[in-house]
Formats: structure tokens, C-alpha cells, sequence
């Protein structure tokens, strides 16, 4: 078995290890899933280790059949753009069960099964090179995922969060399977044999109109994963009723298959299409990152504001995607590794808040420092990572994303770049209201700072947080080189020539200065 | 020497780890002592850099000293690195020179807070991105210095997070600052798509022949950088946080919001003098924008009666004076102003503090009178860092402002007028300060026992006193030669010479000496108003304030400049924002789902019936179904 197959499947294991395990001692039960998650993790350092820096092409390929008959491989594999979102995975995934030790108390052992499970179905999303595998993985994550919420979640509408979460998700899975097999059978017309394989698929030269329908329906379930607007509604209330481990793991990892699936899927496979489609999901991404930013100001619930602010966060991610150049897509790669870290972390918060307080209410806080310093001064490194802090993970990022959507279309940018204003008003603002001023609640007052395995566990996501912002070159130099074979696939193919290797694009009003002088020359 | 600039960063950010981390234990003293050594650690490396660089000819004085790659991604690449040359010199001095005297008095000053770690911690980390700003080889290293700066201002005028004014006006501070720092990205972006860089040195040499002069490239570009110096100098319309900013500790107020932070905007249109004497146009802007700023400033620092709020004001006004300079392409001037005023702003604040700290935390000056004898050290220093703000021979301040009204002057008679205006006002306000707190009458509360302040916080303020007096012999106007501060930055300021700086080449001596006795005259003449209004005959305040009582309110209440934002623009945000979130997210899209989910429910109930069982119709159902699609795409 080669080392994405172990990676994938050691957490299923540790499902049917925590399945057989002895129902009434929970901390056992506990002990081995975050046994199998830690060793997951450093497992999955080998990936990252043993990664071939400057290739951009997919590595630790594993390929066996699967289902000849139908020409379905198992067919897994790594190149930049998956690497830090499998690590991702495996590392945040050892945060939750550290996360949900004191917080979960009932169903232990299903809860702990539903996360390891989980945790294989978020790998092997981002790991297939096969459609029909990395269907069957999505659809694999969406079961736990949905349970989590309905099961664990906040008794009040769980369900009706939790409904809503499977409705609006399986509403784009379905299209999207429709799309895989009509990708299926056209391949099978076109080259004579039948095969999910994407990299096969890549190959395929889809007439445009038939690439139009199939973006679209790519794009729909991977939009609403993102969430982009106008599909985000889901979010805000998956994130509220959620418990902290599952809003976690849905925005430091699941958010992202959504921009995930635009960079392997979409970008790659419809070409044509996608340039076509710029316009329209550039602009819902800027709609997106001022929307969602105006709306998290306004919330009285600190979770829905994390929530409304993932949804101007993801608008940045996709913005990136679609500049099509190297800075903005790499960009976007980045900014999904730092949303992982930056909101993972103040979903923890916020859930350490909850334990405590059993609220979630800004109103309800006020003058918390003065009672937790050592929490306040972990909120404080957060809170300016999700603003953007230069020095600080979310920076490069955003700088990056800004920088290529300015080179494609200056515009782009200076309604982005608002989005960058806003995120100081609304997260300073919530800062001010819960942590500053006196503590004028009673139930404040004796309101207990960090245990010392909360602080483990936000130590681990303020060390990334400034190692990225410090020293993002380790992330950089293995994504570009993918970000460029996934771009090189849609220049190929389009009359789209890159910004992104010196040559200035034609909108940005230099042009006509340089003409002139080229005149003089 | 030269190569180990980084070591100026470092000593602060050392003292960050040991207090901020490791410092939980530590007595203040300790704390206290590792602060206030690691700026001097700064400052005494920057000395040892000065000295090697003065023994370099003046065309070997820049150099540029990298440490490793920060960001390399498709065409940008972005060094952690330094640049060193006459003019980052003067900064590093001038910034960790006056830092490291107000971590001195800061000891004093806040000995008996409790977040005395957390101050120091702060305070050196402050000083780590300062340093790093005015360092920095490239735009976006020079802006994580910006940001870095602005949330320590943020950290710190918020220093007292428990009371409500203090977190209000670190917020907004952050918050104004961060519309600068909009213009100050997109500026950047600009730059990036033109030079296909970020680095100083590279845009610098190419922008001449890169841009047109007066184009539209050049003049955007500096147009967004000025708005993001307004953001962080506090010019007109993004002056608003600095008033507020006053909420924080005395000796923070002093070093950031008037020494150092604030004059990184000057810094930074002096660092680009190249770009800017390409566009004329971004040039009167900046003149006009600091002349306005200057005089309005002023005009509300005349009736404040909070002593802090009073050099808030008079801050803003002289930050005004040294974009005044730059915009008239007296780079060198505004850079002069710059390091004289760090000396008696500081000075000033720093007094103010040690007023406070006499008087139990009081700064309504209407509380105060006749201090003069009861602390007078602070008096004399104080007056001193006055006579040197209102521009008295032979005070720091004099040399550098005549200076700047003698450049003006050249390019133009209004804005000159305007700097003339601004130096009245001045001089009026700072000595009707003067004679509140410490002539007249006493109006001190019984309750109070005013005493001098400890010696930890007099010794700074007689260095900074010493400063204030010969301070302006740096930059000597007459004397043949005299003027080493210009010669120094030659070689940084010069490139811009050619373009639309004010080159007046020989001094016309004679001409120079009248108008330095005129802008002496004008400040006399202020401070000999002030002297009747609130020496000779102090009921002429009340009555002037009572004929002229539309006026007066206007102009106590700021012009109710707060107050107007609020209404135009913080309210209407937060409503559309609320009915936003209420009407589209609530009732146009969920509603949309959840009707959908209403009729889906409906229609189950008729599909119900097709639920045989049988899962033979079933398998028929789904094979039909995936037909149809088939059909439907491969038709088509």
C-alpha cells in the first residue's frame, strides 16, 4: 500500500478499532482516535518530505483497477495544489479530537467514529485522480459531516441546520454526478474507451457548448460548497448549530473542496468555459467578499459572524482562482491554507467561549481579557490573522490574491480591496465588544483562562499562523510549479495569455504610455 | 558594519520575547531595564552605522543588505531586506534615538500600572516595526512595517481596554488607518504592474525614464500613496483618529503619536520624492492638503482645553507643515522639521505627562494655573519645547519651519500666507497652553497635591530639552555650507531635484534674513496675543467666546467633524448592512430555499404513490432516467 492509500484509509481503521473499543470508557476511546490521527499526521509529513519540489505534475501516484468493467480505477496521487490540503487534513483532524475532548459527552464512540471517518473521506476527496473515486469520497465525507451537525449540534435547529447542510450540498453533488457520467460516456464516444480517469480526461477536447453545461454543473456543487453567493445561507446556520469540531473542520477543510474542485476540476477539464465564465464568478466573489463582510458586522451571534466572515474570505479564493495567473492562483492556494488556520482558530475560540459560557452572544461578553489574559492575547493573534495582519499567515495571501486580480482586471481590486477595510471593522468591532470593556456580567467574572490542553492545542495554530506570514516560501515553492501546469492546461486551449510572467495584460491603463513610447523607440 | 543593520531590529524584537513571553516573573525593575536596553542596543548600533556611513563619500552612502526571500510567487519577489542610506539613517536615529529616551521616562511614568509588562512588550514591539518601516528596501516590507506600526498604536491607545474611550479610539484608529492603507495597496499594485517590483532601489532608478512625467500612472500612484500617508500622518479628511488617539498612555502619545508613528507618512513621500517630483499635479495636492491641514488643525487646537488634546492638534498641524515642504519639493525641509519636531513634540508630551502625573491624572488646563513654581522643571523644559514649536530663535523649531515658510515662499505666496497663518496660531495656542497650566492664578482642586515628578522622568525631559535648543544647528540656513542635513540626504533627494522640486540654488542671504525676521514677528505676535488674553486680561476669553458663541461652538466641537461621519457614514453602513442581511440572506434566499423545500414537500406526497416497493420499477425508473439524460445531453 503506498502512502496516500495509508494516509486515506488509517483513519477508517481507527473507525473500526474506536467501533470495537469498550463503549463505556470513553477516554480510551478517545485515546485512540487521537492516537490514529497523530499518526496519520505524521505519516502524512512524509508527503510533504518526500515531495519532489519545482514538479507540478501529479506525484505518489497509486493506480490499481477498481471496477475494470466500467473502466473505474482506485487512482490517488498529490501534486501542489492537494499536498497542504491533505496536511491540512490530517493535522486539523488531530486538532478535533484534541478539541472535543472535554466538550462532547454523549455518543462518545459514534462521534468518534463519525470524525475518523471523516477525516478519510477529506483526504480522499482532495487525493482521487479518478471521478468516480473522488465521487464517492465527497458523497463519503457528506454522511459524517451531516451527522456531526444533526447529532452533536445545538438542540434548538440542529435538524433544520443540518437538513439544509445535506439538502443544498446534495442538490450540487447530484448535478455534479450527472456531469461526471455524461464526462464519462463522452470520453468513452470520443477515444473509444470507456474511463473516470481525470488525467485522461484532461486530454479530452470538449466542445464548447457541451463544456458550458458541464462547468456549470461542476460549478454549482463546488460553489455551493465554497459557499459563494448567492448559495451561502447554508453556512451560517451549519456553522451556529455545528459543535465546535464539526464548524472546525467545515471551514478549515471542507469549505475548501469547493475552490479545490474549481482548480483540479473545473479550470483543467473546461477550459473555454471557464474563461467564458470569468466575468461571472469574479463578480460573485467580489459580491461575495463585500456582502459577506457587511453582513458579518452586523451579527449579534459571534459563530455566524465567523461564518458570514468565511463567506468574504472564500470570495478572496475564488477572485484568485479566477485571474488565471500565477500570483492570484497561487494566491488563492495560500489564503485557503491560512482561512484553514485563521478560522479554524476562532471556531476553537469561540467554541472555548461556549463550554464556558454557554452562550454565544457578543452581547453576552464584555471585559473577558481582564479575566482570561492568556485566551485574550490567543483571540488577539487570531483575529489579526483574519484581518490580514502583514507578518501574520492571512496577509501573503490576500496580497497575492489582490496583486493577480489587479494585473487581470484593476477593478477587481479596488472593490476587493474594501473587503480588506470591512474585515478590520467587524472583526476589531466583535473583538472590542467581547474581550474590552468592564466585566459587566455576573457569570464573567469567575470565568476560568485557558486549560493547558486548549493552550496546546491554539499554540499549534498560532505557530503556523506566524510561520506562514514569516516564511511562506516552503508553500509557495511546491504550489506555483501546479499552479502553472494547471494554468499552462487552460492557455493551451484559450486565446488567455498569463499576466503572471512579466508581460503586463492589456486592460491596465500602463498600455498606453508604453505605445507611446514604443512610437518614440 | 553596515551588513548588520538587521541588528537594530533585533534588539527590540529580543526585548519583546524576554518580557512579552518569558517576562511573567520578572520584577519591573528588570522589565523595565530589558525594554528600555534593547532601543538602546537599537540606538547605539544605528550610531555605529552613522559613523561608518559619514566616513563613505557621499555617492557610497546607500546600500542595501538582504537577509532572505519573504515572498517569491510567479513574477513578484519580495526580500526581507534593508535599506541603508542617508535618509533611513536619519529616521533610524532620530526613531530610536527618542524611543529609547521615552522608554527611559516611561519606567517612571508607569511604574505603578499594572500592565506594566504588557506596556513594555508593546512599546518594544512598536519600536520593532518603526524601525522595520523606515528600513525596509521595499514598498511591501516598508508596509508590513505600516501595519505592524498601526496595530501597536492600536494595542496602545487602547492600553487601558477596560474603560470605553480608550477601546473606542484604538479601534478607530485602526480602522481610519486602514482606508489609508487601501490607497497605500493599491498604490502598490500600481507600482508592481509598472516596474514589475517592489524593491526602492529598482523603481526609484527606472521611474524616470519608466513614467511619463505628469502621466497618469505616476500621478495615481502617488495619489494612493498620499492617502495612505493622510491615513497615517493624519492629514485632512483621516486626521479624525489622532484627537482620539490622546485615550492612551502619556509617554505613547508622545512616541508614537507624535515623534515617530505619525511621521512615517512624511517619511514615506520623502522615500519616494522621485515618484513624486514626476507628478505635479499629486505635488499641489500634498501642498495643499498640508497647508489646509496645518492651518484647520491649529484653528481647534485655539480652544481645546485637555493639554494633550492641545499638542494632538498642534501635532496635526505640524505634520501639515512637513507635507507643506514636501508638496513644494523641499523634501530635505520637511525631513528637517521632521527630526526637530520628534525632539519638542516629544518633549512637550512628555511634559504634559508629568504634569498629569503632579496633578493625579488632571488635564483640563482649566484645572490648573500657577504650576510654574510647584514643578519647575517640568515648567522650563516645557516652555523650552514651546519657544521651539512656535518657532523661536534660537530653538530647534525656528530653523526648521523658517526653512519650510522659506521654501514655500519660492513656489507660492498663498500657501506661504497660509504657513504664516498656521505659525500664529501656533505660537497662540502653545503659550495660551503655557499660561493656563503653569501662570495665573491657581484653579487646582484642593484635593490634589501637585509634586514634581521623579527623577527618571525629569532627566529625559532635560535631553530632549537639550535637543529642542540645538537641534536646529543641523540644519543651519545662513552659515556657508551650514546645512548638513540637506548635504546628507543628498544623495537620496537629489534624484528628485530635477523634477519639480524647488531648487533655488543660491540662498539670496539678504532676502532669507527679512523673512526669518518676519516669521519671527508672526510667532511674537501670537504669543503676545495670548499674553493679553490670558495674562493681562483673562476675562477676554469668556466674553469673545460669548460674541462670537456660533463661532466658538463650531469650532470647540471641532467642527462637529465626529459627529458627521457618524451620521453620513458609520449609521448608514450599519443600517444597509443590518437590512442587507435581513432582506436578501433572510427572506429573498432562504426564503427561496426553504419555499423550495416546501413545494419538493408537496410534491413528495403525490410521488409517494409511485413508492411501490417493487424494485424492479425502481431499477426501470433509474435506467430510464439516466437514458433521458443522455439523450437530452448528447442531442443537443
Amino acid at each position: 500500500m503506498g502512502l496516500i492509500s495509508t494516509i486515506t484509509f488509517l483513519p477508517l481503521i481507527g473507525a473500526a478499532l474506536v467501533a470495537i473499543g469498550p463503549r463505556e470508557k470513553s477516554t480510551t476511546l478517545k485515546a485512540i482516535a487521537l492516537a490514529v490521527t497523530l499518526l496519520t499526521f505524521f505519516i502524512s509529513i512524509g508527503l510533504f518530505t518526500g515531495f519532489a519540489v519545482g514538479d507540478g505534475d501529479f506525484q505518489f501516484v497509486e493506480e490499481r483497477p477498481w471496477v475494470e468493467g466500467l473502466g473505474i480505477k482506485y487512482k490517488v496521487g498529490i501534486d501542489g495544489i492537494s499536498l497542504f490540503l491533505v496536511l491540512l487534513s490530517t493535522l486539523l483532524s488531530v486538532v478535533a479530537v484534541a478539541a472535543s475532548w472535554a466538550d462532547i459527552q454523549k455518543r462518545v464512540k459514534e462521534f468518534l467514529i463519525c470524525l475518523l471517518l471523516l477525516e478519510t473521506g477529506m483526504i480522499g476527496v482532495f487525493v482521487s485522480l479518478d471521478l468516480f473515486l473522488f465521487y464517492v469520497f465527497w458523497e463519503v465525507m457528506l454522511i459524517p459531516m451531516y451527522l456531526l451537525i444533526g447529532v452533536w449540534g445545538n438542540p434548538a435547529r440542529r435538524v433544520y441546520a443540518a437538513v439544509k447542510f445535506f439538502i443544498y450540498t446534495m442538490f450540487g453533488s447530484l448535478l455534479m454526478l450527472v456531469a461526471i457520467l455524461v464526462l464519462y460516456f463522452y470520453h468513452g464516444s470520443s477515444t473509444g474507451t470507456y474511463s473516470f480517469d481525470l488525467i485522461s480526461c484532461y486530454a479530452l477536447k470538449i466542445p464548447l457548448s457541451m463544456q458550458i453545461w458541464l462547468f456549470l454543473a461542476f460549478g454549482l456543487a463546488f460553489a455551493i460548497k465554497v459557499p459563494m453567493f448567492p448559495f451561502h445561507t447554508w453556512l451560517p446556520d451549519a456553522h451556529t448549530e455545528a459543535p465546535t469540531v464539526g464548524s472546525v473542520l467545515l471551514a478549515a477543510v471542507l469549505l475548501k473542496m469547493g475552490t479545490y474542485g474549481f482548480l483540479r476540476f473545473n479550470l483543467p477539464l473546461f477550459p473555454e468555459a471557464s474563461v467564458m465564465f470569468v466575468p461571472l464568478l469574479a463578480g460573485l466573489a467580489l459580491v461575495g467578499i463585500i456582502y459577506g463582510a457587511l453582513v458579518a458586522m452586523v451579527q449579534a451571534d459571534v459563530k455566524r459572524l465567523v461564518a458570514f466572515s468565511s463567506v468574504s474570505h472564500l470570495g478572496f479564493v475564488v477572485l484568485g482562482i479566477f485571474a488565471l495567473n500565477v500570483e492570484g492562483m497561487t494566491g488563492a492556494m495560500l489564503q485557503m491554507l491560512n482561512h484553514g488556520f485563521s478560522t479554524g482558530a476562532l471556531f476553537l475560540i469561540v467554541g472555548m467561549l461556549y463550554e464556558r459560557r454557554h452562550t454565544r452572544l457578543i452581547a453576552d461578553f464584555g471585559g473577558l481579557s481582564k479575566v482570561m489574559p492568556v485566551f485574550a492575547t490567543f483571540f488577539m493573534i487570531v483575529t489579526l490573522s483574519s484581518i490580514g495582519l502583514p507578518g501574520l499567515n492571512g496577509f501573503v495571501g490576500e496580497f497575492l490574491i489582490l496583486l493577480g486580480a489587479f494585473r487581470t482586471e484593476p477593478l477587481w481590486a479596488v472593490f476587493a480591496a474594501l473587503g480588506v477595510i470591512l474585515a478590520a471593522v467587524y472583526m476589531l468591532w466583535m473583538f472590542q465588544r467581547v474581550m474590552f470593556g468592564e466585566v459587566d456580567k455576573e457569570e464573567n467574572r469567575t470565568l476560568k483562562d485557558l486549560s493547558l490542553r486548549e493552550v496546546a492545542i491554539l499554540l499549534v495554530m498560532a505557530f503556523f499562523i506566524v510561520q506562514f506570514g514569516v516564511y511562506p516560501k516552503p508553500y509557495i515553492d511546491r504550489i506555483e510549479p501546479s499552479v502553472k501546469v494547471v494554468l499552462k492546461r487552460v492557455e493551451e486551449r484559450t486565446a488567455l495569455k498569463d499576466a503572471g510572467r512579466g508581460e503586463p495584460i492589456k486592460r491596465v491603463i500602463f498600455t498606453q504610455h508604453e505605445k507611446k513610447q514604443a512610437v518614440q523607440e | 558594519m553596515i551588513n548588520y543593520i538587521w541588528m537594530v531590529t533585533l534588539f527590540p524584537l529580543i526585548g519583546v520575547v524576554l518580557n512579552g513571553l518569558a517576562g511573567v516573573k520578572f520584577p519591573r525593575k528588570v522589565t523595565g531595564a530589558i525594554g528600555s536596553l534593547a532601543i538602546l542596543g537599537s540606538f547605539l548600533t544605528a550610531c555605529l552605522i552613522f559613523a561608518e556611513v559619514l566616513r563613505l563619500p557621499a555617492a557610497q552612502r546607500t546600500s542595501e543588505v538582504v537577509l532572505f526571500t519573504w515572498i517569491a510567487c510567479g513574477s513578484l519577489l519580495v526580500n526581507i531586506g534593508f535599506l541603508v542610506d542617508p535618509l533611513s539613517l536619519v529616521m533610524l536615529l532620530t526613531v530610536s534615538g527618542v524611543s529609547f529616551i521615552i522608554h527611559i521616562y516611561s519606567m517612571g511614568y508607569m511604574a505603578e500600572d499594572e500592565g506594566f509588562r504588557r506596556y513594555f512588550t508593546y512599546l518594544n514591539l512598536f519600536v520593532f516595526f518603526m524601525l522595520i518601516l523606515v528600513s525596509a528596501n521595499s514598498f511591501l516590507l516598508m508596509f508590513v512595517g505600516w501595519e505592524g506600526v498601526g496595530l501597536c498604536s492600536y494595542l496602545l491607545i487602547g492600553f487601558w481596554y477596560q474603560r470605553r474611550a480608550p477601546a473606542d479610539a484604538g479601534k478607530k484608529a485602526f480602522v481610519v488607518n486602514r482606508i489609508g492603507d487601501y490607497g497605500f495597496l493599491l498604490a502598490m499594485m500600481l507600482i508592481f504592474v509598472t516596474f514589475k517590483t517592489l524593491d526602492f532601489s529598482t523603481v526609484f532608478a527606472a521611474a524616470p525614464h519608466t513614467l511619463e512625467s505628469g502621466g497618469l500612472a505616476v500621478t495615481l500612484i502617488t495619489l494612493l500613496l498620499f492617502l495612505g500617508a493622510c491615513g497615517k500622518s493624519a492629514q485632512i479628511p483621516l486626521y479624525v483618529w489622532l484627537p482620539d488617539a490622546m485615550e492612551g498612555p502619556t509617554p505613547v502619545s508622545a512616541l508614537i503619536h507624535a515623534a515617530t508613528m505619525v511621521t512615517a507618512g512624511v517619511y514615506m513621500v520623502v522615500r519616494c520624492s522621485v515618484l513624486y517630483s514626476l507628478a505635479p499635479l499629486s505635488m499641489d495636492v500634498v501642498a495643499i492638503i498640508g497647508c489646509l491641514t496645518a492651518i484647520y488643525a491649529a484653528s481647534i487646537g485655539l480652544m481645546q482645553n485637555d493639554i494633550k488634546r492641545v499638542l494632538a492638534y498642534s501635532t496635526i498641524s505640524q505634520l501639515g507643515y512637513m507635507f507643506l515642504a514636501c508638496g513644494v519639493g523641499a523634501f530635505s525641509a520637511g525631513i528637517f522639521h521632521l527630526v526637530t519636531h520628534a525632539f519638542f513634540k516629544a518633549l512637550l508630551f512628555l511634559g504634559a505627562g508629568s504634569v498629569m502625573h503632579g496633578m493625579a491624572g488632571e488635564l483640563d488646563m482649566r484645572k490648573m494655573g500657577a504650576l510654574k513654581s510647584k514643578m519647575p522643571w517640568t515648567y522650563w523644559t516645557f516652555l523650552i519645547g514651546t519657544l521651539a514649536l512656535a518657532g523661536i530663535f534660537p530653538f530647534a523649531g525656528f530653523f526648521s519651519k523658517d526653512e519650510i515658510l522659506w521654501d514655500v515662499l519660492q513656489k507660492s505666496t498663498v500657501l506661504w500666507a497660509g504657513g504664516a497663518i498656521g505659525a500664529f496660531m501656533t505660537a497662540f495656542y502653545m503659550f495660551r497652553a503655557v499660561f493656563m497650566t503653569f501662570h495665573g492664578e491657581s484653579r487646582v482642586d484642593e484635593q490634589v497635591h501637585v509634586h514634581e515628578s521623579p527623577r527618571v522622568m525629569l532627566i529625559p525631559l532635560g535631553v530632549l530639552a537639550l535637543l529642542s535648543v540645538a537641534g536646529g544647528f543641523i540644519g543651519l540656513p545662513l552659515i556657508e555650507g551650514g546645512n548638513r542635513l540637506k548635504e546628507f540626504l543628498v544623495p537620496v533627494i537629489a534624484l528628485a531635484g530635477h523634477g519639480a522640486a524647488a531648487q533655488h540654488g543660491a540662498h539670496e542671504a539678504g532676502f532669507e534674513a527679512v523673512m526669518m525676521v518676519v516669521s519671527l514677528g508672526v510667532a511674537l505676535a501670537g504669543i503676545a496675543l495670548a499674553w493679553l488674553m490670558y495674562i493681562k486680561n483673562p476675562a477676554v476669553p469668556e466674553k469673545l467666546s460669548e460674541r462670537l458663541s456660533g463661532l466658538y461652538r463650531l469650532i470647540y466641537n471641532k467642527y462637529f467633524v465626529d459627529e458627521a461621519c457618524a451620521a453620513v457614514i458609520v449609521e448608514p453602513v450599519k443600517n444597509g448592512s443590518l437590512f442587507l442581511w435581513r432582506a436578501c440572506d433572510n427572506k429573498v434566499i432562504d426564503g427561496a430555499v426553504n419555499g423550495s423545500g416546501a413545494v419538493m414537500l408537496r410534491a413528495s406526497r403525490i410521488l409517494q404513490r409511485v413508492q411501490t416497493g417493487m424494485v424492479q420499477g425502481y431499477a426501470l425508473g433509474f435506467v430510464g432516467g439516466v437514458i433521458a439524460v443522455l439523450y437530452i445531453v448528447f442531442a443537443m
